[in-house]
């Protein structure tokens, strides 16, 4: 609001903004980011991903920020599940089939059903669908909302829930059920699962999250920092991003906000060994070969709850209910055409990009 | 002063409290569930009324409603009526059995939640004396019936204090003479409770259903801590609108939907439960 109100108003004090990517997206109309493309070149040495750092260039020529830190979602898994671990899954690439085959392992030698997912009200459920599922099937999420490869994806996660804790409903942060052994193996925010991996580093391992026939979707959360058009001291904001995006600074950002180094960084042998797992798997899961970036939902504004709700009513429907996918999916789809259309929101990686509003398919 | 002023200035304050922070409120409340588009129109109902949770919701609202009430009342009445026969230590027992009305709902509904709860105190219990082999789940959405039914416990343990409290109060007020009559003309004890206390407790009993009924339409903290997205009722619903979704329109036509019902059931509470004018 400030950053537009000095736009606007003319009298710029700003010199550098740290923000999440959807919070600098806003900025791209009103043209109010400098182009910071030498720094990015000068910056490039230090091993940000290129998914990363394209990200920061909007979809156009010009680099507008630079990756800062990043956040994501991890898989976490008790050590006691890996015996168990299908034959020849290297547990960091593995496929949505090897996660179920695994799980139901688990459940056929325990008769514990230890899968877990952050599906209660709090919880972040949503994002696994918007940010992993869905591309990994379809590699999009609006656009092939409706489509065959949906449909299909609906089906086998239906049936992998029935290796899916029942109280999966309730569980809002995963590290909860993780450290009480309820859960074996849970997807969640990594800020969420961390107080397990703090508490017990050598009882858990953490991992990327599944991949599917269109890739690995990988979610990162991820902050940039930008430079406003008539800022006061361009040059030592300059110097500013450049420090910032040190590695040594990174990990000390790491330490102290739980936000991970996008630059390469050799984490230090000091660093808490939990935030070292954490840290472990978000790299893996960006330098996969098969990673496919997404982002979070962008130009929804206030509403992007309802986009959420979508996701999770689909999943409440299909998965809890027991309803056939296709029958939900074309209503669903109406609802998410609907929000779409009405906030005129385009499409957001990885969905193709759209002209106008992004359509459901 | 004038005496024939004070009174209305006495009530002046309240009356005031009462218009700008309930019935501008709700005005607004009604006014908004009614607008979409920056137009009147009934679109949050039809969203509301198409929303997957809303059957579920009324449902859910209405049996709990159904349920816990009647036993609330009957619970109510045998403790005040035994109340009546403790000599020693009433005061104490009163005392214990109104603590949980001391208990916030969601502190109450946690309490619950640790007990019910699929390593809580009653699986660790029934581990022990070997009446399970294994973690048993209650609250999961492929328990609807236990679920149900610790909802129930919870409301049951939470809110009949209230009722027991009015109906104490009632008990009290009835004269010991009528009593000693029905004594004399030789009535059974439950006689004696049939013809003589409950219907000279006839507007206590009124007054704590309208209370209860309009709480437990209302109900929502102990349900969200137990239940959770496992059990959603109509408060609830309004809560998720309102703040996960966002959506202010659809929340306020639940709202008005709770407002309505309990309305409606006040209503006919104070028609079938009227205290006949030559009572009065």
């Amino acid at each position: 609001m400030r950053v537009k109100a000095e736009q606007q108003g003319g009298a710029h004090t700003i010199d550098v903004v740290g923000a999440l990517h959807g919070e600098l997206q806003p900025l791209i109309p009103l043209d109010a980011l400098v182009p910071l493309d030498e720094l990015a070149a000068s910056v490039k040495g230090r091993g940000i991903p290129d998914a990363l750092m394209s990200l920061g260039k909007f979809g156009g020529a010009h680099q507008l920020y630079i990756p800062w830190m990043q956040a994501s979602y991890i898989m976490v898994a008790n050590k006691e599940a890996l015996p168990y671990l299908p034959a020849g899954a290297n547990i960091d690439a593995l496929s949505y089939e090897q996660l179920a085959f695994w799980a139901s392992a688990v459940q056929e030698k325990t008769s514990k059903r230890v899968l877990g997912f952050p599906a209660g009200p709090q919880g972040l459920m949503h994002r696994f669908f918007e940010g992993f599922l869905y591309p990994s099937y379809t590699g999009g999420v609006v656009v092939p909302f409706r489509s065959v490869a949906a449909e299909a994806m609906w089906t086998q996660f239906a049936s992998l829930w029935k290796s899916v804790n029942p109280n999966s409903t309730s569980y809002n942060f995963m590290q909860e059920p993780l450290l009480s052994g309820d859960v074996w193996i849970a997807f969640d925010h990594i800020a969420r699962v961390l107080d397990a991996l703090r508490q017990k580093p050598n009882e858990f391992v953490a991992f990327p999250a599944p991949g599917g026939p269109k890739g690995r979707g990988y979610m990162p959360v991820l902050a940039g920092l930008a430079i406003l058009k008539g800022a006061p001291d361009t040059n030592g904001a300059m110097a500013l991003i450049d420090y910032l995006a040190q590695p040594e600074t990174q990990i000390a950002t790491a330490r102290s906000v739980g936000f991970f180094p996008v630059v390469k960084a050799d984490l230090p042998p000091d660093l808490d060994p939990g935030i070292k797992l954490g840290a472990g798997a978000i790299e893996k899961a960006q330098s996969a070969k098969d990673a496919l970036t997404t982002l979070l939902p962008i130009g929804l504004g206030q509403r992007g709850g309802e986009f959420d709700k979508v996701f999770m009513d689909t999943f409440q429907l299909v998965v809890l209910r027991g309803q056939k996918p296709r029958a939900v999916l074309d209503r669903e789809a109406e609802t998410l055409r609907r929000l779409m259309t009405e906030t005129g929101a385009p499409c957001w990686l990885p969905d193709p990009p759209s002209t106008g509003a992004c359509q459901v398919q | 002063m004038n005496a024939r002023v004070t009174p209305y200035l006495l009530i002046a304050p309240s009356l005031g409290f009462l218009t700008a922070l309930f019935f501008v409120p709700l005005v607004q409340t009604i006014a908004l569930a009614f607008q979409a588009n920056g137009g009147w129109s009934t679109e949050n109902f039809s969203r509301m009324a198409g929303d997957l949770n809303f059957t579920d919701a009324v449902v859910n609202t209405f049996e709990i409603v159904v349920i816990v009430v009647p036993l609330q009342l009957l619970l109510a009445l045998a403790m005040a009526m035994m109340l009546q026969h403790v000599r020693g230590g009433r005061d104490i027992v009163l005392w214990i059995w109104s603590i949980p009305l001391g208990i916030s709902d969601l502190a109450a509904g946690l309490v619950w939640l640790a007990i019910l709860t699929d390593k809580g105190y009653l699986n660790t219990v029934l581990l022990r004396v070997r009446v399970l082999s294994g973690p048993q789940s209650w609250l999961s959405y492929e328990t609807p019936a236990t679920l149900l039914a610790a909802i129930v416990v919870a409301e049951l343990w939470r809110a009949t204090a209230i009722v027991l409290v009015i109906l104490v109060a009632g008990v009290q007020l009835i004269p010991k003479e009528y009593g000693e009559a029905a004594d004399v003309f030789g009535a059974t004890p439950w006689q004696r409770f049939t013809r003589v206390t409950l219907p000279l407790l006839r507007p206590s009993i009124q007054t704590a259903l309208i209370l209860r009924t309009v709480l437990a339409f209302e109900m929502f903290a102990i349900v969200l801590s137990i239940g959770g997205r496992n059990f959603p009722v109509l408060v609830s619903e309004a809560f998720n609108w309102q703040y996960n979704q966002q959506d202010f329109g659809v929340a306020a036509a639940y709202a008005v939907i709770v407002m309505g019902v309990s309305l409606a059931a006040t209503l006919i509470y104070l028609r079938v439960l009227r205290t006949p004018a030559a009572q009065r």
